[in-house]
């Protein structure tokens, strides 16, 4: 299955969480933001939302800016 | 001298505000901060590299600071919207700096669009603060949907140029009756300092701090150089005048 993640289409081989899914990836969970097929999940509900084809993933985080 | 600036429920003693964009070290933002006593500080949002992700940028601004994320990257209203809910969610507060640009040579900031955003995200609860080019009739419509402060610019983004704009910026002042905070452009403390003995409420610097050789000592200028431009308007400043008008005396004892 196919998913996209900011912007970019990634290879899922099976179906998991979106809790599971950020766990993959090489990030600090507590300062980013997920946008989930453009609405916003809290980090309490990632572990209840099934990641599957074609979602659209969005992850944030705040940087410097003026 | 009790001066506070109030935006929102924040009562804001330093009006000197700056951002966290450009900065060679971020480890320098902590005592940037101690140094010149900024009190709101900016940040943006952007995706993760999730291949190479960035530092955190929170880790670096003191807790007792305000945080004002801004929409940079937003080219519409509805894109402003999407960013400023992204941010509030990562639960740092409600305030948002509106920035609409679909300009990339002269980053100018759609007023209609900003407009638009204002009235929406006041609508959905948020402190609005939007960047514009100092219109009155944009800066009105603003006023009317509810913005916190206007935040108009003194030249195009990351130029230094100064307060090329200073005569709409003082039509804003004189006409509008919210905080006039002038942001973007501003490169040196004097130019500050001019924004603040006009009536600005505040002035927000970024570049000029983050490309001076010392950003934390910039950071103190700035933050003088608004106080005592602050203290010039309130102390009202003297009469201009075509013709000397002596300070001594001239006639006396030689007649």
């Amino acid at each position: 299955m196919r998913i996209k993640v900011n912007g970019r289409e990634e290879k899922l081989n099976k179906e998991m969480t979106l809790l599971e899914f950020l766990q993959c990836k090489d990030i600090n969970l507590d300062v980013v933001v997920v946008e989930f097929n453009y609405d916003i999940v809290e980090s309490s509900k990632w572990e209840e939302t099934t990641v599957k084809d074609g979602d659209n993933i969005e992850v944030l985080q705040f940087v410097g800016g003026g | 001298m009790t001066d506070a600036l109030i935006i929102g429920d924040k009562k804001i003693q330093n009006r000197f505000f700056t951002g966290t964009g450009k900065h060679p070290n971020n480890a320098l933002i902590p005592k940037l901060v101690d140094e010149s006593g900024v009190e709101v500080i900016t940040v943006a949002l952007r995706r993760v590299d999730l291949n190479n992700p960035e530092e955190n940028i929170l880790s670096y601004i003191p807790k007792k600071c305000v945080l004002l994320p801004n929409t940079s990257g937003a080219r519409n209203a509805e894109e402003a919207v999407r960013i400023a809910k992204l941010a509030r969610a990562c639960g740092c507060g409600d305030w948002v700096k509106i920035e609409v640009i679909s300009d990339n040579k002269y980053l100018l900031p759609d007023n209609y669009q900003t407009a638009k955003a204002t009235e929406m995200l006041v609508k959905e609860g948020f402190v609005v603060l939007p960047y514009v080019n100092p219109d009155l009739y944009s800066a009105k419509d603003m006023e009317s949907a509810g913005a916190a402060a206007i935040m108009p610019l003194g030249a195009p983004i990351g130029t230094n140029r100064g307060l090329q704009t200073r005569e709409m910026v003082r039509i804003l002042i004189n006409e509008i009756n919210l905080p006039i905070i002038v942001d973007a452009g501003i490169g040196k403390p004097s130019e500050a300092a001019e924004a603040m003995e006009m009536g600005a409420a505040a002035v927000l610097a970024n570049t000029a701090v983050a490309t001076a050789r010392d950003p934390v000592n910039m950071a103190k200028a700035f933050s003088m150089a608004v106080e005592a431009g602050r203290r010039a308007y309130l102390a009202g400043l003297g009469p201009v005048k075509v013709d000397a008008e002596a300070s001594s005396p001239l006639t006396g004892f030689l007649d």
